[in-house]
Formats: structure tokens, sequence, C-alpha cells
């Protein structure tokens, strides 16, 4: 341990302010990545299977004899 | 040799192997950001001239040579997908910019924050500055060309040549240091050579520069993955793996 408390440790010997600075925007940036990402793969997952759904169901009233079985399952990211 | 080439270029067999390669990633990054945090912020001995500021060089290096290597990666993607017409490597292209942006303004933001108690002054018109300010202004360069075209191949082809045109900036920063009179240090650290500080400061920050480099992977892989599905939705594969979750 470079530091004798946790005081010292926040204090970074008067150099507190430009370690955490540095620190912090490196973090949160990489956090923002990654919540990002998160984000982006939902939104599209969302999106791609209303469509495949709404395709479904419009094959499914085009072919009126003989109806489609639609699954209606819990939606899991795969 | 060709038909892996060739086998890994298929967006469906990229995504299958993706899936299994990603969760290792994520996990080597988390471990090894976590570890060289403690370590270096904590436990690395403070820097005889430097004092505790020097620990700031445990995210403005790792995040230095992410902003190198990714526009590196994203040229020579850039490359494979004009000479080949490998679909993924554009699409990885596409989806490294930003974060190699994003560190990029790290490494800069670092440094000018470092340089005030080390130099006095946060900003310099030097080359090592200069150089890396430029490298900023080429990665958003390549992400407004990306937007800018109503056809995603003329963007793809922009992207790409600009990427590999604008590579010729990165031994620049290199060697910006050896080459011109500058404020900034030459290299601490490098992978080939025998590092010029003791250990204990080295090894935290070698754990960091590898971990940052795991998460520039999973990241990608990750958003390649996305990217894939975002571009193949008319593909039978895609849809039938829509189908099948929902």
């Amino acid at each position: 341990m470079a530091f004798d408390s946790l005081s010292a440790f926040l204090a970074m010997g008067g150099h507190g302010v430009y370690v955490w600075a540095s620190w912090g925007i490196t973090g949160l940036l990489l956090l923002g990545v990654v919540v990002h990402a998160r984000a982006e793969r939902r939104a599209l997952l969302r999106s791609l299977r209303r469509r495949v759904r709404r395709e479904q169901r419009h094959a499914a009233s085009d072919a009126v004899a003989t109806p489609v079985s639609h699954q209606e399952g819990h939606a899991r990211e795969s | 040799m060709w038909a892996f080439i060739h086998k890994l270029g298929s967006p469906k067999w990229f995504y299958a192997i993706s899936a299994r390669l990603q969760p290792w990633f994520w996990a080597a990054a988390a471990l090894l950001i976590v570890v060289g945090s403690v370590w270096g912020l904590a436990f690395a001995p403070a820097d005889y001239q430097q004092g505790n500021s020097f620990r700031i060089i445990y995210v403005h290096v790792p995040a230095a040579f992410l902003a190198q290597s990714i526009f590196v990666s994203m040229a020579v993607a850039g490359f494979i997908f004009m000479v080949w017409k490998i679909k993924i490597a554009d699409m990885a292209a596409a989806m490294m910019a930003p974060l190699g942006a994003a560190m990029t303004f790290v490494a800069l933001f670092s440094g000018a924050v470092w340089g005030v108690p080390t130099w006095g002054t946060w900003w310099m018109w030097d080359a090592r500055l200069t150089s890396m300010l430029i490298l900023l202004f080429l990665y958003f360069g390549v992400i407004a060309l990306r937007g800018a075209f109503a056809s995603r191949d003329s963007a793809s082809r922009a992207a790409s040549v600009l990427a590999m045109v604008g590579v010729i900036n990165i031994p620049i920063i290199k060697y910006s240091v050896d080459w011109w009179y500058t404020l900034h240090q030459p290299a601490t650290f490098s992978v080939t050579s025998r590092p010029a500080m003791p250990l204990e400061m080295w090894a935290p920050l070698l754990i960091m520069v590898l971990g940052f480099y795991s998460f520039f992977i999973a990241v990608t892989l990750m958003r390649t993955r996305s990217e894939i599905l975002r571009r193949e939705s008319s593909k039978r594969w895609v849809r039938e793996l829509i189908g099948e979750v929902s």
C-alpha cells in the first residue's frame, strides 16, 4: 500500500484533482461504450423481432386455409 | 488457409464463433482492468519526481495505445474490404471507430490534466500533442463520412480510403518525440524492450494495457455482431435466428 489512510489516498499528495479527473473521465467513457453497445443490441433485436412477427402475421392472413401457428414466447436475447 | 479466411469472412460463421469468444474477452477485460486499477492507484509506489500525479499514466498510456491501434486496425480492415470485398472487415471497421475516438479523447484529456502539475501547462502546440489532435479529427472524419452517403457501399469505400490515408499519421505520432523537440517525454513503455521503470510501476501498466486491448476486442465483437444482424436482416439465417427467439 502506497498510502497510510483513505484521505491520503483521495488526496494523492495534493494531485488528487488531476488523478481523479483523468481516471473519472476514462471510467465514464469505458462505461458509456458498454452501455451504448448493450442498448444498441437490445434496440436492434427488438425492431428485428417486430419485423419478423409482422411478416409472419401477413403470411398467416394470406394463407387463410392453412393458419400458421404463431409462437408467442418470452423474447430472449440470443 | 484460404478456406479459413473465407469462413471467417462469412457473416453467419463469424456470428457463431464470436458468440463463443466474446465472454472470454469481457472477463479478461474486467479482471485485468480491476487488478491494474487497484494496483496502479493504491499499491504502486509514488514517482520520486512527479509524486502521485504519475498514476495518470495507467489510463493515459493504455488509452493512447488503443487510440493508435484502433486506427491501424481500421486501415487494415479498410484495405481488406477494398481488395477482397470482405464485408465483415467493413462492419468491424465501422464499429470500432467510436471507441477509437473515445480513447484518443481520453489520451488527450488525461495528458492535458497531467501536464498542469508536471509541465505547468495543459496544452502546447508540440508535435506529439498536435498529431494526437489530428488523430481525433481523423476519427471524426471517418465517422462523419459513414453518415454522409446515401449508399452504404460508397460510405464504406470513402471511410476505408480515409482510414488508409490517415494511417500515415500513426508513425508521425510514434516518432514525433524523437524527430522533433517536444515537451512530451519519449516512450516510457514498450512491449519489446526492457522497461525503464521499476517492476512495481511497470507491471500494473502492462496489466492495464492488456485489459484495454481485451476491452477493445470484446466491444468490437459485440458491436460487429449487432451490425451483422442489421445489415444481413433480410438473409434467411438471420430471420430464422430472430424467429427462434421471438
